[in-house]
């Protein structure tokens, strides 16, 4: 018989080990999958995990877009993955990452055609004005009325998306547009693009401040009494209740902080690679995030690898819609069973797998 | 603007068909929570559920074998689950997620070839004298069997959990696990069982989508759906009469903002279908700020993981 006995602190062998595992069963499933579409399972395997990075002719193109897409996924993941560890279902970033885009495209608009230098450090800011607001409504409901904030915050991703319809055809509309929808395109507008800072690299402002917030949140995580108070929560709330945590404070901080962090990654999506508000622009980042933040273990470092592995995956999912013919809903069917083997191997981390007769106490 | 386009009748029936999908949903799901598990995957379900009707029903032609296979397809979804909290005892807030971000993306994956063919006409109750009575005939005597099939339902649930032992014994699971285990109630399988239902339920609130109300196959159609669902079952603060009531409330004003929006008022579009979903979160503040009634009637161990110590 097979039993599963709790153990008293989570395995840190296992805890670092399960993420490969659920990569590798992936990879397993996924080759089924493909061969049941009728695909060759190698070469699938191949076009989504080592063509982007090494193909002779793509790989130029492509590993660039590694950063480009990497970037926004690990700035929301960070933010996702302090309310998470504390037991703060924040789901409705891809809401916040919306307004942080309207508010950043915005206040940039506003000032058009300036040509100061300050236009893109103010839309940064207004995005994450934009994101952080827009997660301060599930915050506050919960902290004032106890308002379940799972429901709040994605019900606000549904409305972020109206908005997002709205303004693109009316309030931020490019007025020489010739009435298509869609804001003025910030390509064209260097004040206000988010432009790349070595060329050909994919490195733009966002994924330098993703690079940064993965080191802050390290630093905060591990050595400041706010991060200690967020695991302590997660770990266990009455202890952290008599520690003198308080709860209320520490759902508007890590609500605020995933909301800026994804309002942020909005403004940098719409400046750069977006180029411009339009009804198209939500991507589903902030539900993908998700999906990084555990592969990533909530841990900052784990969070930029898986970041970078769930971008690699979203490549190689276009590379091998170009060249196989794989519709690109296997892609997401592949992300949503990444994150399902390594929920089901997460048991090997909290217990021990005895096998054999329970001994008589 | 023409109000006068609006007919109170017809509304009444429409939002009837309106609320149907997440009226099975959130029953399903409600089922599940009384059982004490939090299964946030309700969309993923739906959406599975209204692909694999939608298919059935287009290969075989017949919308019933698409209703049954949809209610398949949603329960086989959620034993997974299931088996994932159940027996790998993963955490249900993430498994939940996982599941809908699965669903959507395999639902998208199996209906790819189905997209702009239109599903086979479904049975309508129409019965020549009854149904053409004015104002009863239309909202009573005139649905698709699904909709009474949904109020069979309603009442079933009630009475099932209220009065049968198998409820009793399930809402037992979902006040106190442990008690309930050392009573020698089999907490994992109870609470398994549960969770296939919900899933069933789901699957055929997502079918109604596709082969009744729309009725077509786009990627994504549920459109939160799920999740308002889930909302449902918190408002209707776990009771099968409330929850009926809260899905015809909030089907009444999805039909009416279509209308107001056909009727051509000067609300802009977006505003107008955004509404559900502002008014969904208005009506759980309501619920919510209400402390001591939203804790009494939440099921004690809701979300928690069940580990048999022996």
């Amino acid at each position: 018989m097979i039993r599963l006995e709790k153990r008293p602190s989570p395995s840190r062998f296992w805890a670092a080990a399960t993420p490969v595992l659920a990569v590798i069963a992936t990879m397993i499933a996924g080759g089924i999958l493909f061969a049941a579409l009728g695909k060759n399972p190698f070469e699938a395997i191949r076009t989504i995990f080592w063509d982007p990075l090494f193909h002779e002719s793509f790989a130029a193109y492509s590993r660039p877009q590694l950063l480009v897409k990497a970037g926004p996924l690990i700035l929301i993941a960070i933010g996702l993955s302090m309310g998470f560890r504390a037991g703060i279902w924040n789901i409705g970033a891809e809401g916040q990452y919306i307004m942080g885009a309207i508010f950043g495209a915005g206040a940039g608009l506003a000032f058009y055609p300036s040509e100061s230098f300050l236009i893109f450090p103010l839309m940064v800011v207004a995005g994450a004005v934009g994101g952080w607001a827009w997660a301060m409504i599930p915050a506050v409901l919960k902290t004032k009325f106890g308002t379940n904030e799972i429901l709040v915050s994605l019900m606000l991703v549904y409305v972020a998306e109206n908005i997002l319809a709205s303004v693109s055809s009316g309030l931020l509309q490019n007025p020489d547009g010739m009435g298509f929808p869609g804001s003025r395109n910030f390509g064209q507008w260097p004040a206000a693009a988010n432009t790349e800072i070595f060329v050909n690299s994919g490195m733009h402002w966002g994924v330098v401040t993703a690079f940064i917030v993965v080191i802050f949140a390290y630093v905060m995580l591990t050595r400041h009494i706010l991060g200690f108070q967020i695991r302590l929560t997660g770990e266990s709330p009455r202890a952290a209740r008599f520690a003198g945590v308080n709860p209320t404070r520490l759902i508007l901080i890590c609500l605020g902080l995933s909301g800026a962090l994804a309002g942020m990654a909005g403004l940098f999506e719409v400046s750069g690679p977006a180029g411009q508000i339009s009804i198209d622009f939500g991507s589903g980042y902030g539900f993908t995030a998700i999906i990084v933040a555990f592969l990533g273990r909530l841990n900052p470092i784990g969070i930029l690898l898986a970041g970078l592995l769930m971008a690699l995956t979203y490549i190689g999912g276009e590379l091998a819609q170009l060249m196989l013919g794989l519709p690109s809903a296997a892609i997401q069917l592949f992300q949503g069973m990444l994150l399902f083997f390594l929920l089901a191997m997460d048991v090997l981390s909290n217990y021990r797998i005895r096998i054999g007769k329970t001994e008589v106490a | 603007m023409d109000l006068s386009s609006i007919n109170p009748v017809f509304l009444i029936a429409s939002l009837m068909v309106a609320a149907t999908p997440i009226l099975l949903a959130a029953l399903g799901e409600m089922v599940v929570e009384k059982a004490g598990v939090l299964n946030l995957g309700v969309e993923g379900m739906m959406i599975t559920g209204a692909v694999c009707g939608f298919i059935v029903a287009v290969e075989s032609g017949s919308p019933t074998l698409g209703f049954i296979c949809a209610a398949l397809g949603g329960a086989l979804l959620s034993l997974l689950f299931g088996v994932l909290t159940q027996f790998l005892l993963s955490n249900q807030v993430a498994t939940g997620l996982g599941l809908t971000l699965f669903g959507l993306g395999l639902s998208a994956l199996m209906g790819q070839g189905y997209i702009g063919i239109k599903a086979p006409e479904v049975f309508r109750l129409d019965i020549p004298v009854i149904s053409d009575i004015p104002v009863l005939g239309p909202i009573l005597f005139s649905h698709d069997l699904m909709v009474y099939l949904s109020l069979a339902l309603v009442a079933g649930v009630w009475a099932g959990l209220k009065y049968t032992r198998a409820g009793m014994i399930l809402r037992a699971v979902g006040e106190n696990h442990d008690a309930a285990h050392a009573l020698g109630y089999k907490v994992v399988r109870i609470r398994l069982m549960a969770i296939a239902f919900g899933g069933a339920c789901a699957g055929l609130g997502g079918a109604y989508l596709s082969l009744i109300r729309v009725p077509q196959w786009t990627e994504g159609m549920t459109a939160g759906a799920g999740w308002i669902a889930l909302a449902l079952v918190v408002f209707a603060s776990w009771k099968a009469g409330r929850v009926l009531l809260g899905a015809y409330l909030f089907g009444g004003i999805t039909v009416l903002q279509l209308n107001l929006q056909a009727a051509g008022v000067a609300i802009p579009v977006e505003y107008l279908s955004m509404s559900p979903y502002l008014i969904t979160i208005i009506v759980l503040v309501i619920i919510s700020a209400d402390k001591s009634r939203a804790a009494l009637n939440a099921p004690a161990s809701l979300g928690r993981s069940f580990h048999a110590s022996n």
